[in-house]
């Protein structure tokens, strides 16, 4: 009979995670990158576009901007976290793990979850710019934006491990990532409402799980919203569930 | 006793090479088993297909009584490797890579404490233990992946070069340690090298070349069968004279050469006091060699031990300082 420590898979789970986290907190270029980025569009995008169109639905353009800047900063720290499992192939720590007495699942989990969090980290740092667009946000709003920013930060990030562990090299996954990326974000009413679309666009659009995490986004920050609320997070859910499933069934297969 | 690692006709191809070509051979408990063979050889592919990170093409294989293919979870909690290439996370300190390692492996707090602080006193890095691995210079990086290998105390223990460009003293430290515990608890060691030395520790050594193992014996066995006997060097005042004396009265083969008379003799120490009575002239100098398993190499793959590996290291690391470059 072996001990009981021998069959719980929570403790490798928790380290696989840490040492990501230990990793990013490390890493100065990613933190600045994280902070330059959202600031950046924030600034362009927002005041540039907000002196042309002078209002959304009542709201200031920047305002209207915000929650699209969350989102589109989670969804790039996503797949750049995501990176990660290459990242550990190149340099052969992913041997290390592979030949470990754990499960794929538990590693490519472990991998989603960190992820996640630090996707969550960086897209966090947009809300301190909240003030700058006049959003201010109660505390019962925020914790509903950070619940919503971690379930849509792992949906993409699923989705990231699910392309990365695919792709052989950091050129592949650049160029795989980027044309998944940038229909995402252009398509997801990030920029503009979701209302007032050509039919195809819409289409598009209704399919396209950032549109539903930045519309929850939006009702939580700004308290507009397009879409049933619930039926924003059950899409999200939904397809994180289906990206997670993936990337879980893609690692075990292949590695 | 049941063979701890069994292999059956097993094979790996790479599109058309042949990396792994029909290879059978079993390793007993206990043993160190040593594989030697030229650069790409087949020896890591082998390997890798025992850690189960390779799926074989053909064949079957066991280690610790389980099958690889279809029981490679419990193959993973009866091993522990050190691997040829890195595999250390360089941006984490020594402790935090161990630590790691310890929890992957299920190790309980305590013990986890106390074998982490054993292997870094053991590779001389304890004053070390909270620097990030990337400050470590290469050997010191060897050693800890040696320390990572040794943390959980696996039933069989696969070594990939191990020793790749330590000093020599920390190899003959770590070979301390290896067979110490070994006498403990009773690890089996499948090891590749390049060293004579280290191979000459093995219990019993195939060597591989092109995929295929080409001999299966104990060092004294190989030595014996492809080392092409002991040979005795002479070089008297009259080599000429001699070499007729010699082929004459002791029946055996003599060859001239520039260093003097080759004479071969089936047992050097035994056949050595005859042919010196038997010189009919003054001995100036006189070499008896045995064969060394280098002797052997040579002959069974036509090519010297230690034939390529410091352009390999140095290629290693001039591919890590590339990526530091980026990172
Ligand atoms: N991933 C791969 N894809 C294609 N060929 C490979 C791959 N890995 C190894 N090979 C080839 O398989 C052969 C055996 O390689 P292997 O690494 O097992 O050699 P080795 O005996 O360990 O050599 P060394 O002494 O240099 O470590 C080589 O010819 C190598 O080029
Ligand atoms: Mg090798």
């Amino acid at each position: 009979m072996e001990p009981a420590y021998v069959t719980s898979s929570w403790p490798s789970l928790g380290m696989i995670w840490w040492r990501d986290l230990l990793r990013f907190s490390r890493d100065q270029s990613q933190i600045i990158g994280s902070l330059s980025r959202p600031l950046l569009w924030l600034l362009v995008l927002g005041f540039g576009l907000g002196s042309v169109v002078t209002s959304v639905g009542g709201l200031t353009y920047p305002e209207f901007l915000l929650p699209g800047i969350i989102g589109l900063n989670l969804l790039f720290a996503s797949f750049l976290s995501a990176i990660s499992i290459i990242w550990d192939r190149e340099f052969g720590f992913l041997k290390e793990m592979l030949v470990a007495p754990i499960s794929r699942t538990t590693i490519a989990l472990g991998k989603a979850l960190s992820g996640s969090t630090i996707a969550v980290l960086q897209g966090g740092l947009v809300l301190a710019f909240a003030p700058l667009v006049h959003v201010h946000l109660a505390w019962g709003h925020l914790l509903a934006t950070l619940g919503l920013m971690a379930l849509l930060a792992f949906a993409c990030t699923s989705l990231g491990i699910l392309v990365a562990s695919r792709t052989t090299s950091f050129e592949g996954f650049g160029v795989i990532s980027n044309l998944i990326i940038m229909p995402m974000f252009f398509l997801s009413g990030a920029m503009f409402p979701v209302d007032r679309l050509p039919s195809w666009l819409a289409v598009l659009v209704r399919l396209n799980p950032m549109t539903y995490g930045i519309d929850a986004l939006r009702a939580a920050l700004i308290g507009i919203h397009a879409f049933p609320v619930w039926f924003d997070i059950g899409f999200v859910a939904g397809f994180a569930a289906l990206a997670l499933w993936g990337a879980v069934w893609y690692f075990n297969r292949t590695s | 006793m049941a063979p701890i690692i069994e292999v059956t006709h097993l094979s790996k191809h790479y599109g058309r090479l042949r990396a792994v070509d029909d290879v059978s051979f079993h390793v007993e408990p206990g043993e160190i088993f040593g594989f030697l063979g030229p650069n790409g050889a087949g020896k890591t592919t082998t390997i890798h297909a025992l850690c189960t990170l390779l799926q074989p093409t053909a064949g079957a294989a066991t280690v610790a009584g389980y099958d690889v293919a279809t029981r490679p979870h419990d193959v993973r909690r009866s091993i522990g490797i050190i691997f040829q290439d890195s595999s250390l996370d360089e941006r984490l300190t020594a402790y935090e890579n161990l630590n790691f390692h310890g929890i992957l492996y299920h190790l309980p707090r305590a013990v986890r404490r106390q074998r982490i602080d054993e292997v870094l006193q053991l590779v001389d890095l304890a004053p070390r233990r909270h620097a990030i691995v990337k400050t470590f210079s290469g050997g010191m990086k060897r050693r800890l992946e040696m320390a990572r290998g040794l943390l959980h105390h696996p039933k069989v223990l696969f070594l990939d070069e191990p020793t790749l460009g330590l000093d020599p003293q920390s190899r003959s430290h770590m070979w301390e340690y290896l067979r110490a515990l070994r006498a403990r608890e009773g690890i089996t060691m499948f090891l590749t090298t390049h060293y004579m030395d280290e191979a000459e520790d093995c219990d019993r050594i195939a060597v591989i070349d092109h995929g295929k193992i080409i001999a299966l014996d104990t060092p004294a066995g190989l030595k014996r069968q492809y080392g092409g006997g002991d040979r005795l060097t002479l070089r008297t005042e009259d080599d000429a004279a001699t070499a007729e004396a010699l082929q004459q009265r002791c029946r055996v083969s003599v060859e001239r050469s520039e260093e003097g008379l080759r004479i071969a003799l089936t047992n050097g120490h035994a056949g050595l006091p005859e042919v010196l009575a038997a010189c009919p002239s003054k001995i100036v100098a006189l070499d008896l060699h045995h064969p060394s398993l280098d002797d052997v190499f040579l002959r069974l793959t036509g090519r010297g031990m230690r034939d390529t590996d410091a352009n390999e290291l140095d290629q290693l690391r001039s591919f890590r300082k590339k990526w530091n470059l980026r990172t």
